[in-house]
């Protein structure tokens, strides 16, 4: 690999500036699809050496990356602008990196496959997801002990308010405002529900069908990255999981208060 | 209760699985480590009313788990632990938070703020209890491997 780049001086640079793309390419795919600090870094660093650039170094927090490749003039810069959780593309780079750093593969084939990962749908139609976050809903009022016939206002309530989230996100491209009128929804179809007698414990459907909105994996990423020494990344991380339970806790509150 | 327990968690978790876009392997894997933390969790709860050590017990072995399987079928761990890590989060203190602000009770909704964050804190903590606990096995087993096998290679000789 070494001795077949190195025919001249500007093909190198240029080979150099290819490494740093296809770096931060996919830094970017797992920065905005979830997956953590640390080994956003990690896999850069390791992408770079496999194309032996041993001197890259990367920053990342959660609205940018910074990649740098000392002893030469190649730095990069890109801001990350929406954030969401697609586990599958996060599996799929990582696969990647480990075939990179086994077997060689071809820079632009890497580069390829990477704006292929970057542009794949879900794995999960939009049907799925809601169904999946309706039965979540009631199989969490069942593991806080609800009762049997609450389970169905929770299914109806958990389904909508994620089929809300989905809608709303595209909407307006305002994440708190989607997870702010989402929850209204979750709130105020608990409340009618109890109302109209078809569910008897309001605050365990209402546990249950908020589930799927609550921030859970921000807030404990975000304490992981704190400790793991990322503290930029961390806090900021931080700031946005609580703003998320701040928004999902307004409109629990609004529903409530009209009850 | 046992058997009702056991099948809505690994549900939940799975279902999570799907919101987050896990692939349709890791999928069931992450369902049986929810499931193994939430039947701790729930069952040590029962037993002696600590919530601060239920968690952090569940989230030590969602993360030992995640550990293994990620080594096993190399993918990155969060695969496995996102999920398993859910039925843990404090959201029925959260909501109760909520509630007593709603009624004007804020030193009531303070002190369970403080218990949410706690708790947050001990899934924290039992993660990288774990994750360091596993650097340092991997550490001095392969330490030890690469000893046995100079020692072998030298024998041959």
């Amino acid at each position: 690999m070494d001795g077949f780049h190195r025919i001249n001086d500007s093909n190198e640079k240029n080979v150099t500036h290819e490494v740093a793309a296809v770096c931060v390419l996919a830094g970017k795919i797992l920065l905005e699809n979830g997956a953590e600090t640390f080994r956003i870094e990690d896999t850069m660093n390791r992408l770079a050496k496999s194309f032996s650039v041993d001197q890259a170094q990367s920053f990342v927090t959660p609205t940018g990356i910074i990649f740098a490749i000392e002893g030469c003039d190649v730095t990069q810069l890109v801001r990350i602008t929406h954030r969401s959780t697609n586990l599958r593309k996060v599996t799929e780079v990582n696969s990647l990196s480990r075939e990179v750093a086994e077997k060689m593969i071809e820079l632009e084939a890497v580069h390829r496959r990477l704006t292929d990962i970057d542009r794949s749908a879900k794995v999960y139609p939009d049907w799925m997801q809601i169904l999946a976050a309706a039965g979540a809903s009631s199989c969490f009022l069942l593991m806080f002990l609800g009762r049997w016939e609450d389970a169905l206002p929770a299914f109806i309530a958990g389904g909508t308010g994620q089929a809300g989230a989905i809608y709303f996100h595209r909407l307006t491209k305002v994440k708190f405002f989607s997870e702010f009128m989402s929850s209204i929804l979750v709130g105020v179809i608990a409340v009618l529900s109890v109302k109209i007698g078809m569910g008897s414990e309001l605050n365990k459907i209402i546990i249950g069908a908020v589930m799927p909105l609550v921030p859970g994996v921000p807030i404990t990423n975000a304490v992981r990255d704190v400790m793991a020494g990322d503290l930029v990344s961390g806090l900021s991380k931080s700031a946005e999981a609580g703003l998320t339970a701040f928004a999902i806790g307004i409109g629990i509150a609004l529903a409530l208060s009209i009850n | 209760m046992f058997a009702v327990q056991s099948v809505t968690s690994f549900l939940a978790t799975c279902a999570f699985g799907i919101i987050y876009n896990i692939p349709r392997k890791p999928l069931f894997h992450g369902g049986l480590i929810g499931m193994i933390a939430w039947l701790i969790y729930f069952f040590l709860y029962q037993w002696n009313r600590n919530d601060f050590v239920a968690t952090f017990a569940a989230s030590f072995v969602v993360a030992l788990m995640s550990q293994v399987f990620a080594r096993l079928y190399k993918n990155p761990v969060i695969v496995y632990s996102v999920a398993g890590i859910i039925p843990l989060v404090p959201g029925g203190l959260t909501y109760s938070v909520m509630s007593q602000v709603v009624g004007d009770q804020y030193n009531l909704a303070i002190h369970l703020a403080e218990k949410a964050f706690v708790l947050s804190g001990a899934i924290a903590m039992g993660l990288i209890f774990a994750e360091v606990l596993y650097q340092i096995f991997k550490r001095n087993f392969l330490h030890n491997m690469k000893k046995i096998n100079t020692r072998v290679a030298f024998l041959k000789k």
